[in-house]
């Protein structure tokens, strides 16, 4: 019997007159110790893009998935088309919501680093994405999130106790300590319960705006997933299933250049944009400079404002860079230049939203300095009160027989036997 | 009380779904060519002229996507009944399926849920090949939060796909696509039957159902105790039969959750226990079951629980008469186990 894998047979015929094939593997610019260099980059003048209207068929607006959508100039003033001349209330109630993100994620970073919990994941540079898109939708349209969009929680004023109890996961979690820290549900702030799976929440979030559709209600949906898990084929699945029933829903691709360590050429960057990917599914396909808080809400408006009027889905991708590590297990330093996130050509989306409100005259540094103070002690006082119901490992979880809970929504005897004897071996074990 | 008609397996699970569509507006139906073509087995024909576009719809073939949407729209509010036009096809939603959908209310606490119910023609027997005959529920029983389902008759197929319906839980129901239109006994070479004047082709029209986790004896008696579900409960009723052997014989009808105490009630009763599925042997189904039996009844059995299933190969096209455990093979497994 021949083996398939024989060498000679791989290699094919000898001899025959033609170049050798070659496996392009992609590789990032920069690594560690190498000078990062972002001038390749296009970025288009920020009053460059044009905005069609919101029921502008797909094939009209190819252009805007290859370009950027930018609001607010190198100078901080909110200029072209896509400027949504919000009021000042919303612009601060904007900064204050992502300062107190940044607020949060610092805090909990740290109380991960100090034992209390196991794991956190920090969204520091890509505040603007949640906290822009959370503003621009209305409060009961359905978020499916990705794990780094707890600016949506944030912008929602859900307690952060609540989060923090969560990351905790103690007796004051409502999940009751099932999930990994900042895997977050809350139904009353319109948010799905997020899993770790990659881009599985893609087609749900299809699916929750296709049953609205279907039901003749007004709400709508929107997810949220990076750019490296535009891979999966849940999100070709979705974008499918969008498409083909028109589906009142929104799907953000936070294009923060880093997947754990694969810069985003391993999930096609090299050959296009993330925006494009609407083009090939004939969808409305927005890029959005993901630093800038009023472009990343003047898109989601108009993508809103697109599946409200029965015009269909959009695809934004929201272009931004992960400024830390993945989580509190991965170290950057390992992979990529560490230049990068202080060269990162859109700079940072607090300091620009400032700059912005500092020239509007509505603003200054004074009161920026203390919001950032207020914000870390309304954090460090909310951290204490969680903490009082437990941090993880030390005994303040939910009880034990809980575990069994909620697999079903009546307990099979299988599992009350299984709890029963889980009980028994810990008593007989004088435990 | 409603009226009763004879209908074969594809009628009495098409009337489940009219039911309750009829009764609750949440229930859609959709999956591949399910709409105005009705099923490829004809098992939604009708539905959507009935109910309507918005809740019976053709869908995109990605397994994945279909499940994925139905975890939305239960999310939504809605009670999904998607279809997987075969068995075999249904790997491309698996994480749909056991990461998603069985694990919504334990990992939210309850906040969300996911009340579909995946329906699936499966099962070998009609020279389907390897990719339109497997028997892959051990996968979906070996996963927490997931409830799996087999009727075995007309009526069975009916009551248990409105409690499946009606169900909060994801449950997978597998649709023993060989005796859709008639029972079969495992004897290939022989006319197909249909299920004329077959007692449970008797279906009441209207609405009832039949709880998931309680087994049907299918035939009592006191020899031996036969574990089987789907199409083998026929097969093992024909060679009962042949054999003139007084066997009890427990159509599961539901995995998870299982009839434990009938089980158990029966190879205390008989003291002998042999257990026939279509899956594949090494980690199916049946070696739970045979765990089950030996630490619940060990000290009551007189002989060896056996196994008779499909082997541990993908299903041949040419060979499936081999392959597939019909009379000759429970025959010989009841010898064995009544020697003793």
């Amino acid at each position: 019997m021949t083996d398939p894998h024989d060498s000679a047979r791989l290699q094919g015929e000898a001899g025959r007159n033609l170049p050798p094939l070659r496996l392009h593997v992609p590789e990032p610019p920069a690594r560690p110790g190498e000078s990062a260099d972002f001038t390749h980059f296009d970025i288009p003048a920020a009053d460059a893009a044009p905005r069609p209207d919101e029921t502008a068929q797909p094939a009209t607006m190819r252009d805007l998935a290859y370009g950027l959508v930018r609001v607010l100039d190198e100078e901080g003033a909110a200029v072209g088309q896509w400027n949504p001349n919000l009021p000042p209330e919303t612009l601060l109630r904007m900064l204050r919501a992502m300062a107190l993100t940044r607020a949060f994620d610092a805090r909990m970073f740290r109380a991960q680093r100090q034992g209390k919990t196991s794991f956190y994941m920090k969204s520091t540079g890509e505040e603007a994405v949640s906290i822009g898109a959370a503003l621009a939708l209305d409060r009961d349209d359905m978020c499916f999130p990705s794990y780094r969009q707890q600016g949506i929680l944030i912008a929602r004023d859900w307690p952060i106790i609540d989060m923090m109890n969560q990351i905790y996961s103690n007796k004051g979690d409502r999940l009751k300590g099932r999930q990994l820290p900042i895997m977050y549900s809350a139904r009353e702030a319109g948010f799905f319960s997020i899993s770790g799976n990659l881009t599985t929440q893609y087609p749900q979030a299809v699916g929750w705006a296709m049953a609205s559709a279907a039901r003749g209600d007004t709400r709508i949906a929107a997810t949220w997933c990076g750019e490296g898990s535009t891979a999966e084929g849940d999100f070709h699945s979705a974008c499918t299933f969008a498409s083909v029933y028109r589906a009142p829903v929104i799907m953000n691709v936070v294009n923060n250049q880093w997947a754990i360590s694969s810069f985003s050429g391993f999930a096609g960057a090299e050959a296009t944009t993330f925006a494009a990917r609407a083009v090939g599914y004939g969808i409305a396909g927005l890029r959005v400079d993901g630093n800038d808080v009023l472009a990343v809400y003047a898109a989601t408006r108009w993508a809103a404002d697109r599946a409200r009027a029965n015009a269909g889905p959009t695809l934004i991708e929201h272009f931004t860079y992960r400024v830390e590590g993945h989580s509190t297990s991965d170290d950057p330093t390992a992979y990529r230049s560490a230049e990068e996130s202080s060269l990162w050509p859109l700079g940072d989306p607090i300091a620009r939203l400032k700059q912005h409100c500092i020239g509007l005259g509505i603003w200054d540094e004074d009161r920026h300095a203390a919001m950032d103070k207020d914000l870390a002690e309304m954090v460090r006082d909310a951290a204490r009160e969680a903490e009082k119901n437990g941090i993880l490992g030390h005994g303040l979880h939910h009880p034990m027989e809980s575990m069994f809970e909620d697999v079903f929504e009546d307990m099979p005897w299988h599992l009350k036997e299984q709890q029963q004897q889980m009980l028994d071996e810990w008593k007989a074990a004088g435990l | 009380m409603t009226d009763t008609i004879h209908m074969n397996m594809i009628q009495a699970i098409n009337s489940a779904m009219d039911v309750m569509m009829e009764r609750d507006p949440t229930v859609v139906v959709m999956g591949e060519d399910v709409g105005f073509f009705g099923g490829v087995f004809r098992a939604t024909a009708g539905l959507q002229q009935k109910y309507g576009k918005n809740r019976v719809f053709d869908t995109p073939i990605t397994e994945c996507g279909i499940i994925g949407v139905a975890v939305g729209m239960g999310a939504y509010g809605l009670r999904p009944v998607p279809e997987i036009q075969f068995a075999d096809y249904i790997y491309p939603a698996l994480d749909q399926l056991v990461s998603e959908a069985a694990r919504l209310r334990y990992r939210s606490a309850g906040e969300f849920i996911a009340p579909m119910t995946v329906r699936s023609p499966f099962g070998g027997g009609i020279f389907g090949g390897q990719t339109h005959s497997q028997s892959p529920e051990g996968i979906f029983t070996h996963c927490s939060g997931i409830k799996t389902v087999i009727p075995s008759t007309p009526y069975d197929a009916k009551g248990l796909l409105i409690a499946a319906i009606e169900d909060n839980d994801p449950t997978i129901f597998f649709e023993p696509k060989r005796i859709y239109n008639g029972p079969f006994d495992g004897e290939y070479d022989t006319p197909a039957t249909s299920w004329a004047g077959h007692a449970d082709a008797q279906v009441p029209t209207g609405y009832y159902r039949i709880p998931l986790g309680k087994a049907r004896i299918a035939r009592a008696g006191g020899a031996l105790t036969i574990l089987c579900y789907g199409t083998m409960v026929h097969v093992v009723e024909h060679t009962v039969a042949m054999l003139g052997l007084d066997a009890e014989i427990v159509d599961l009808r539901s995995l998870v959750p299982l009839d434990i105490e009938t089980i158990e009630a029966s190879v205390k009763k008989t003291g002998r226990c042999l257990i026939v599925h279509e899956a594949t042997r090494t980690s199916g189904f049946g070696a739970e079951l045979l765990a089950q039996v030996q630490e619940r009844c060990f000290h009551h059995l007189e002989a060896p629980i056996e196994r008779v299933t499909g082997f541990d190969t993908p299903y041949p096209h040419s060979l499936e008469w081999a392959y597939f455990p019909g009379p000759v093979r429970i025959r010989e497994a009841i010898n064995k186990i009544m020697k003793d």
